[in-house]
């Protein structure tokens, strides 16, 4: 990881290079972090991407219910040759879930995206095939989210079985 | 070899040939659905090929028939009840899931694991690297035909999960590890049986590869067949022995070593073509690295605890509870509610069996995580499935979907 | 050289058996022999009732046509390789060495439905796999069993979540096998017990078994269906498959 004062370095540099992308740093436990704005996700992929961070290990997404704007893409990036990881994360709100999609810069984003999609709902413009990918292609709803229950049916014992076959929780 | 390279010579001068599409007699292309119920597919795995012939021109997998809700169902326990649900999403390397949470928890956590802790996961998680090896060699025998090597590969899996039996009492998905360490020391005996596995396991090793490695059929199958090179593996996110086939050596538990492995002398099996017969020789020769881990930590398993002694995150002893209140009162806070963990996000990446295995928990400062997210290798894996085929045979999709080694519950989650 | 040709009632062989050779365990061999001249008289018609009747209730056992075929059907199921999650490993395991079904018959696994009689659900059942799973159990022929591997079928065991649904729902199950994963030998110990089943129940196929005429699907009330369905869950249901229809079957 580059520790707190690489960390700055990096975040100054890209103030600099594309202004208003970044939105704080933050360094936890050994992990660094830039929280950026969505609409710059690709300029400071691909600055990092010059730097070194050339492998987009994960994709993923988060809720951050209640605090708006409750979407995070977190993107942890990879520098194989220096073994050094920086994360970066994009925080969208319900209301205007889209953010560019980083497929052809990283082509390992492909299933991720759809995956994020399908969990949350965020919409990544420029992907090619944005449908969903672990939920069955009508599925309604984006399960991951906190406002959505967990869902489950009442296990059928003998005693309740008259009752309860065919509810769903 | 070069009668590997005749035979395909031979192979190719009758009437089928790789010509682009347009080209050759056939224009039709057949789509066909493979799965998700097929004996070839490992696990449930929908493929839907495009085929000119029998060269498969394009594959699009469809996954999700087996998607769990692990991670939404993690949301919903304590910390140290996520363990069990977050052991069953890739089902063969049940020790390597505990492993990435655990060690995304104590990072938040700031505890430090001690280091008897660190060489008994060590040695839990190279022999459930063994057994994953050991499944994926048996199925992908019996896939390309040599099915007696199923039987040979699930009775050493049934030594290792005596082992496995022995140390936790459960053969899969055993709870083993638990935030902090490991629930319980090791039993008197278990180092003399562990001994003796590792004296034969590399004798049994050399007996799966007679088994195999003079098979002309097998050689042909895999040799030359389905290559990819290390720029489009990067690329799309290819991590472990499809990537160490390709030659690029990387190796998270080398390149940034956790849990004590840099106190272990090891070699990274690295191909040189990245085709199927790579796969299948490194994924074999890590056999026998994960025995040599395996003997160092048994010799130089320190003195110690077996779980960090802070009692807020740890269960206390239960001789204590007889004696002791706070012991009662943290065992009581325990398990009723679990400890907390102050906010933060934590990405924790290992080398598990097929790749690297990274779990990233979100902590809201509450007794249960706020997010937890496995980043599987096998799902970005499967990425790289139709660049591999595609102007192959079926054949040759179903050899390398075995060499792939997908688990379809890490896939899915 | 001239053949004796005397029953064994006659022969000389009962009051002095031969000697045995030297070695050989004495009585056995003239046990052997004596059975040899038993089965010799009673196919050449020689013997008398009483040697007969002795003769027929120790080497012939008679029973009901229903009864035979139900044992053979127990001994020689055909599973099919139906493997989705965890438990699949632990039902291959059960085909290795240790606890090796190939000693009761089992061991054909067949990768068709249509070839297989016994669907061994092993692993959990997600909310996409559910259809797929009933097409290939309608794909099987009669008589067919189903044994729902492991906790996460029968119930949904651990994960009681949006994404998966427990086997019941969907199929009719003869066996459930807890565990997570249940052990080789508990799998095998459920197999065993539906081979129990099978073969003291001589009646075949599910619909018999269970006294259904088919399978209904109960949907949830939707808000736009409200309207035309009463809440009452005896009514409230939509039928797949009306009595006497075995279309989908």
């Amino acid at each position: 990881m580059p520790d707190a004062t690489g960390l700055e370095l990096i975040a100054q540099e890209l103030r600099t290079a594309a202004a208003d992308s970044i939105l704080d740093t933050s360094f936890h436990r050994g992990r660094a972090e830039l929280r950026i704005e969505p609409s710059s996700n690709r300029e400071v992929l691909a600055h990092l991407r010059a730097k070194g961070y050339r492998s987009l290990a994960s994709l993923h997404g988060v809720d951050y219910e209640p605090e708006e704007p409750r979407l995070g893409v977190i993107y942890e990036m990879l520098d194989m040759v220096n073994v050094d990881r920086i994360s970066v994360k994009a925080r969208v709100s319900i209301a205007e879930p889209k953010i560019a999609s980083v497929v052809d810069m990283f082509p390992t984003a492909d299933f991720q995206e759809r995956e994020v999609y399908d969990m949350f709902g965020v919409e990544f413009e420029g992907h090619p095939d944005l449908r969903r990918i672990l939920m069955p292609e009508d599925y309604e709803g984006f399960p991951q989210r906190r406002d959505f229950p967990v869902g489950g049916e009442p296990v059928l014992f003998t005693f309740n079985e008259e009752q309860n076959y065919g509810k769903f929780v | 070899m070069s009668t590997a390279s005749e035979y395909r010579k031979r192979e190719e001068s009758i009437t089928m040939s790789a010509e682009p599409a347009g080209q050759s007699r056939s224009h039709e292309l057949l789509t066909l659905n493979i799965g998700p119920h097929h004996p070839a597919t490992h696990g449930v795995l929908r493929l839907i090929a495009t085929l000119e012939g029998e060269i498969v021109r394009d594959i699009r997998p469809v996954i999700g028939y087996v998607h769990t809700g692990i991670e939404k169902t993690a949301e919903d326990k304590s910390y140290w009840k996520v363990i069990p649900v977050i052991e069953r999403m890739d089902y063969v390397s049940y020790y390597f899931n505990a492993m990435a949470y655990c060690g995304a928890v104590e990072t938040l956590l700031g505890i430090e694991v001690p280091p008897r802790a660190q060489y008994l996961r060590v040695l839990h998680l190279e022999l459930n690297r063994i057994v994953s090896h050991l499944i994926w060699l048996g199925t992908s025998a019996l896939d390309l035909g040599a099915m007696s090597m199923f039987w040979y590969c699930f009775r050493e899996r049934e030594t290792i999960l005596d082992l496995f039996e022995m140390s936790s009492g459960a053969r899969m998905h055993t709870r083993y590890f638990q935030v902090g360490g490991v629930i319980e020391d090791i039993p008197p005996g278990f180092a003399a049986k562990v001994a003796a596995f590792c004296k034969e396991m590399p004798t049994r090793a050399d007996q799966y590869a007679d088994l195999l490695e003079k098979n002309e059929i097998l050689l042909s199958r895999l040799r030359g067949t389905c290559p990819l090179d290390e720029e489009t593996l990067l690329s799309l996110g290819v991590t472990g022995p499809l990537l160490r086939a390709s030659g690029n050596p990387w190796d998270l538990r080398k390149a940034h070593p956790y849990s004590s492995y840099d106190h272990f002398d090891f070699k990274i099996p690295v191909g040189t073509e990245g085709d199927n017969y790579d796969r299948f020789r490194v994924r074999h020769a890590e056999l026998y690295e994960s025995t040599k881990i395996i003997e160092q930590a048994l010799a130089g398993l320190p003195e110690g605890p077996h779980i960090v002694t802070d009692r807020k995150v740890a269960l206390p002893p239960r001789h204590e509870l007889a004696t002791s209140m706070e012991a009662l009162i943290h065992h009581f806070k325990l398990v009723t509610e679990g400890f907390r963990v102050p906010p933060g996000e934590c990405y924790y990446p290992i080398e598990s069996a097929r790749g690297e295995l990274g779990c990233f928990v979100r902590a809201d400062g509450s007794a249960k995580p706020a997010r937890v997210h496995m980043r599987d290798p096998s799902f970005v894996n499967l990425q790289a499935t139709a660049p591999m085929v595609k102007d192959s045979y079926i054949a040759d999709l179903i050899a390398t979907l075995a060499m792939i080694d997908p688990i379809l519950g890490g896939v899915d989650r | 050289m001239e053949i004796k040709r005397e029953p064994l009632a006659q022969s000389s062989i009962l009051t002095n058996p031969t000697p045995p050779a030297s070695g050989s365990n004495p009585t056995k061999v003239s046990d052997f022999r004596i059975r040899q001249l038993n089965a010799r008289d009673m196919l050449r018609g020689d013997m008398d009732d009483e040697a007969l009747q002795q003769f027929i209730d120790q080497a012939i056992v008679t029973t009901t046509v229903d009864k035979a075929v139900a044992w053979a059907r127990g001994n020689s199921f055909f599973p099919l390789t139906f493997g989705l999650a965890c438990c699949a490993i632990e039902m291959m395991s059960i085909v290795g060495m240790r606890v090796d079904i190939a000693r009761f018959g089992f061991e054909a696994f067949r990768a068709s439905p249509r070839q297989s009689d016994l669907i061994l659900l092993s692993g959990r059942v997600s909310m996409k796999m559910a259809p797929v799973i009933r097409r290939i159990w309608d794909q099987m022929l009669e008589p067919k069993y189903a044994i729902s591997m492991g906790a996460c079928c029968s119930s949904t065991g651990v994960f009681n979540n949006y994404a998966l649904v427990p086997s019941d729902k969907f199929m009719p199950i003869d066996v459930h096998v807890p565990g997570c994963p249940p052990r080789p030998e508990a799998l095998a110990h459920g197999i065993l017990r539906l081979r129990e089943k099978v073969q003291g129940n001589a009646k075949q196929g599910w619909r018999e078994r269970y006294d259904a005429v088919g399978t209904e699907e109960i949907l949830p009330p939707t808000d736009r269906d409200l309207e035309h369905v009463e809440t009452d869950l005896d009514t409230a249901h939509i039928s797949v498959f009306k009595p006497g229809d075995t279309a989908g079957a």
